[in-house]
């Protein structure tokens, strides 16, 4: 029988599904006794609508393993950013033609600086490689998304934005 | 290859990848939800409504500019924001349900106005109908979100502030952080486009400013809760140098004027923290509330 770990982290997100929570960095913890599964992931967004989606998924994957007793926790502390998001994770996304974050480290103690304009992050196309992108929208089809434009190519492509 | 319905042919035969369920389960599943020794668990979840009505209602409000937006990215960005403050609202009245024995349900859809505990100005009416415009919804986003963003500074753990005495509330002010970073860096940034752009998107945001800054007063004003909740709750006078300083940057490179300081009238020196609202609110919980009252139990 396979561990509920590795099931666990095979299970996809459901809304970027070439990666597995495991790549996603939202799957903290995974403990097996006597089992009995638990479970603990993190929500990327608060209003992230596929949290629920997760923990259905985790449940359906884990009892037709075999688990028969599965239980789903959330945590939200430390919380999730972009730099969760495995080396595995970010060469996925390229793969299917999303640019991944790049990573931004520890924020600054004390208040949280304003940006007045965006800030300059070379983001390379996905498709030609070319560094000369510009964004067109901070929002994109999920939260977790931007939409960018590349100069050189013309094609438009999504970014995993950092948070 | 032929399907009974368009969304099967996107989910290949497999709804295990459809994000969107059927059944929103409680918003803290799982979450260890002790509550600190000595805490004045009352005051706990009024503080946490007051926080969680904040972030309800500013999000109905942004909610009604989708598809409404100047532009398509506008309608995106704007539904965006109030999702993240939808999801944080989900957590903070959860919060205050446990101690009030409601679910999170029961506070948003079933509480009467002088109940409800958000500063008026997520409430008021910035459009997109006659009542505003998109210069005014700019202004009040950037006020609203320089102010949270300083609450929730102070109520998260980090090196430079201890952070809540609340494990749980801290934990949501640790999630929400960058958030409301990301929503105050879009704002500003369509100030300084709007102020610094023609004479028209000038004239509009500063018009907007004018209209919403007789609300800012309440955002600082120490409230009875807050005092109740030493190293719990966040003082809101202690934070009004830092956002004014936030809001003078933005305005000062918009070429845009700082409003004089007013303050809107309140009953009997009550606002909105007392549950006391402006003629809009019972407008925005009628659209909000209706169907859950209508319908009571329905689920989508
Ligand atoms: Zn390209």
């Amino acid at each position: 029988m396979t561990t509920a770990l590795e099931i666990a982290s095979a299970v996809r997100d459901p809304e970027l599904p070439v990666l597995t929570l495991a790549d996603l960095g939202v799957l903290r913890d995974v403990s097996e006794a006597d089992g009995r599964v638990v479970v603990t992931i993190t929500p990327t967004y608060s209003g992230c609508p596929a949290i629920d989606e997760m923990g259905a998924d985790l449940r359906r994957s884990l009892t037709s393993a075999g688990y028969s007793e599965v239980e789903v926790r959330l945590s939200l502390s430390p919380a999730w950013t972009t730099d969760w998001i495995s080396d595995e994770g970010r060469s996925k996304l390229a793969a299917a033609g999303i640019a991944p974050p790049s990573r931004v480290g520890p924020s600054v103690a004390g208040p949280v600086p304003l940006n007045l304009v965006p800030p300059s992050r070379q983001v390379a196309c996905p498709q030609c490689g070319s560094p000369n992108t510009s964004e067109i929208s901070r929002f994109g089809s999920t939260a977790c998304k931007a939409l960018r434009r590349c100069n050189a190519c013309a094609e438009p492509f999504e970014h995993v934005k950092e948070i | 290859m032929s399907f009974d319905n368009a969304y099967e042919s996107l989910l290949g035969h497999e709804d295990a990848h459809w994000a969107f369920g059927t059944g929103f389960s409680e918003a803290l599943s799982g979450v260890n939800r002790e509550f600190p020794a000595d805490v004045d668990k009352d005051a706990l979840a009024a503080y946490c409504l007051m926080l969680g009505d904040d972030a309800l209602i500013f999000s109905q409000r942004l909610a009604e500019w989708c598809s409404r937006a100047p532009e398509l990215e506008e309608d995106i960005a704007l539904a965006n924001i109030a999702l993240d403050l939808l999801g944080q609202a989900r957590m903070l009245l959860t919060r205050a349900g446990e101690v009030l024995g409601k679910s999170e349900d029961e506070l948003a859809y079933l509480r009467d106005e002088r109940e409800f505990r958000n500063v008026h100005l997520a409430e008021i009416d910035c459009g997109p109908g006659p009542g505003g415009d998109f210069g005014t919804t700019i202004a009040r986003l950037l006020v609203f979100s320089s102010w949270r963003l300083a609450l929730f500074s102070r109520l998260a753990p980090s090196p430079f502030w201890a952070g809540s005495a609340d494990p749980v509330l801290a934990a949501i002010a640790e999630k929400g952080l960058k958030e409301l970073a990301y929503h105050r860096d879009h704002a500003a940034q369509w100030t300084v486009r709007l102020g610094d752009g023609t004479d028209e998107s000038h004239r509009r945001v500063q018009a907007g400013l004018e209209r919403v800054w007789p609300f800012v007063d309440e955002l600082f004003a120490t409230h009875a809760v807050e005092t109740r909740l030493p190293g719990v709750a966040v003082d809101p006078a202690s934070v009004k140098s830092e956002v004014d300083g936030v809001l003078d940057a933005v305005l000062s490179a918009a070429g845009l004027t700082r409003p004089a300081d007013t303050r809107a009238a309140r009953v009997a020196g009550m606002a909105g923290r007392d549950g006391v609202h402006t003629e809009a609110m019972g407008y925005l919980l009628a659209e909000m509330q209706h169907l859950h009252r209508s319908l009571p139990g329905a689920v989508w």
